[in-house]
């Protein structure tokens, strides 16, 4: 029950600001003038640039958030995220193998549809290495398995790489960020991870029941196994379709949910919105900062979020170390 | 509130784990509006059939119909509605507060029942159990007692039919566990159906209309608590001496003094 009704008309509002920062700030600053303005830069650096830019960030961001927010009640574990456990990796994985095998060129949807089939692969391999009642332990390590495996998957279609062509876009998957997405990439993006948030959203009362664990949520007559697919199909369409457009962005399904715990209490369906809306401001934040730093080249949203994130998943383990030993 | 009768009929079940029967032969007739205490010692069954009668165990053969309906053919979300469960050990896995925790007890009902509905149901289940007071604390400021009646909250903000508890009574003290019975009682005057499993045979006998007895996985005694019950019985399944007192003048309950360990030869 959310007992702070103006957490989430908040959240809102500080998104909606990192919005119109994102499409504000950067090596040309854009005034609000620009929307009525004749400048053809100006114009193209709003239409062409800086919008499909913030709406990535949102939609990304938020679905995100959204991702680790369920994969954290699923699992009833704090610890989980796409990418710390993996998806994200085996999403990349499936597209960097569209690029490899040269099928990404023949169609726009084949290399998003690669790195959703990739995720939903890393979602049931997960499912089946730690099972639904894994220990931290369990869990972190199967994470640790699949990223390594999909990891060298990268690696060797990088080093076996038919063109450098296709060694450069692999590269980009490794690092992932907003820099230079156009409408094109969105729009390729944005149906497969509206459809993901749909169905996770849709496991809200699942999720809500899993606090009982398995045998409450079933006693409660939800059906674990329907729930199970659900999840692996939207997480996968979430992961496989941002990292097709963004690249591998980790961390934010990990915080996020963190953050928001506090605020609106630990019911995990009632932090999926919430998770989500932070989410975007999160990435929005991230990469605003991305185009802030000192320096001739803009450094990847993929790098600040492990900056950021990495020492936080630290703290997080640290603190649970009891649970561990 | 008073609810319609409702009947569970248990036909020729038998569960294995493996090759081990765990249960064999069960064949029960349970009536709501009264309390059905299952005995038996360490590995009996017990909760083993109290899995299978909230359908979270499927039996390796016969039926549990549930008003004639076998309980396989009921939708999980309507077979929610009407059964209650509450495990042995239950998991809890999010330091949520109690009334969120109560508040579970309302899912099968979603989209079913009024917003103000579930929260009058919630209000009635925190009320009944006392547990009103600790609407905002976290379950992990609680003590065991006190998990334990908000566990039995949730489970009656369902205001299910039938309630199924596994071992309600344990990590309560004798003066909540003497409540928590009432409380159970209280439900079945109302009509609904309660079966439990306990150790404590003063208490089963106390709070039970009906004592399933259970050794090996078959039903050794069935019947009225004094009949049931009986010295002999508690010799073949528990191993021990033990007698029913009765107070002369009548004034206090009858208790069942266990004298020690079954003398040999």
């Amino acid at each position: 029950m959310t007992k702070r009704p103006w957490v989430i008309p908040s959240l809102l509002i500080l998104a909606g600001i990192l919005t119109v920062l994102s499409i504000a700030i950067g090596r040309v600053t854009l005034t609000w003038g620009v929307w009525s303005a004749q400048d053809a830069v100006s114009r193209a650096i709003l239409v062409e640039l800086r919008l499909p830019r913030a709406i990535l960030g949102v939609l990304v961001g938020a679905s995100l958030g959204l991702a680790g927010a369920a994969m954290q009640g699923y699992l009833r574990n704090a610890l989980a995220e796409p990418g710390t456990l993996g998806i994200s990796a085996m999403s990349a994985l499936g597209a960097v193998l569209s690029i490899f095998f040269n099928i990404a060129g023949l169609h726009p949807w084949i290399l998003p549809i690669c790195g959703v089939i990739g995720g939903m692969s890393g979602m049931m391999v997960l499912f089946v290495l730690s099972g639904r009642t894994a220990s931290v332990l369990t869990l972190v390590l199967s994470g640790m398995i699949l990223s390594a495996l999909a990891i060298a998957g990268i690696s060797l279609a990088l080093s076996l790489s038919p063109s450098p062509w296709a060694a450069g876009e692999i590269v980009r998957w490794m690092l992932g960020g907003l820099t230079d997405r156009g409408f094109d990439e969105l729009s390729n993006a944005a149906p497969l991870i509206l459809i993901g948030c749909v169905a996770v959203l849709g496991c809200r009362r699942s999720l809500d029941a899993l606090t009982l664990g398995e045998t409450g949520a079933r006693s409660l007559g939800i059906d674990l196994n329907r729930t199970q697919w659900q999840l692996a199909l939207g997480i996968g369409l979430i992961v496989g379709g941002s990292t097709a457009v963004t690249g591998m962005i980790g961390f934010v399904g990990l915080i996020v949910p963190h953050l928001m715990r506090p605020l609106v209490g630990s019911r995990p369906g009632a932090l999926l919105i919430p998770s989500a809306i932070a989410g975007a401001a999160l990435v929005l934040a991230g990469d605003i900062v991305v185009r802030l730093l000192p320096g001739g080249s803009e450094l990847e949203l993929a790098v600040v979020m492990s900056l950021v994130g990495a020492p936080f998943f630290f703290v997080l383990l640290h603190s649970m170390r009891r649970k561990l030993t | 509130m008073t609810r319609s009768a409702s009947t569970f009929t248990i036909r020729g079940l038998r569960f294995l784990r493996g090759s081990r029967a765990v249960l064999d032969s069960i064949d029960l007739q349970l009536q709501s509006g009264s309390v059905t205490a299952v005995l038996g010692p360490n590995g009996a069954g017990k909760s083993t059939l109290l899995s299978c009668v909230a359908s979270l165990l499927t039996p390796a053969q016969g039926d549990i119909e549930l008003d004639g309906v076998s309980l396989r053919t009921i939708p999980a979300t309507q077979r929610a509605r009407r059964i209650a469960f509450l495990a042995q050990t239950p998991e809890i896995a999010w330091d949520v507060d109690v009334e969120t925790l109560v508040s579970l007890g309302r899912i099968p009902f979603h989209g079913v029942t009024s917003d103000a509905e579930d929260r009058a149901a919630i209000a009635r289940a925190m009320e009944r159990t006392q547990v009103t007071q600790w609407a905002t604390r976290t379950v992990t400021t609680l003590s065991g007692g006190e998990r334990a009646r908000v566990l039995l909250a949730r489970v009656l903000a369902g205001e299910s039919d039938w309630i199924l508890v596994d071992e309600p009574f344990t990590g309560l003290d004798p003066s909540h566990q003497f409540e928590a019975a009432e409380l159970l009682r209280s439900v079945a005057e109302q009509g609904g159906g309660v079966v439990l499993t306990i150790h404590d045979l003063t208490l089963a006998a106390r709070i039970a209309d009906r004592v399933v007895i259970l050794n090996q996985g078959r039903i050794v005694a069935d019947g009225a608590p004094r009949a049931a019950l009986t010295p002999e019985v508690l010799r073949d399944v528990y191993d021990i001496e033990a007698q029913w007192l009765s107070d002369p003048n009548g004034t206090t309950p009858p208790t069942i003094a266990i004298h020690g360990r079954k003398r040999v030869g």
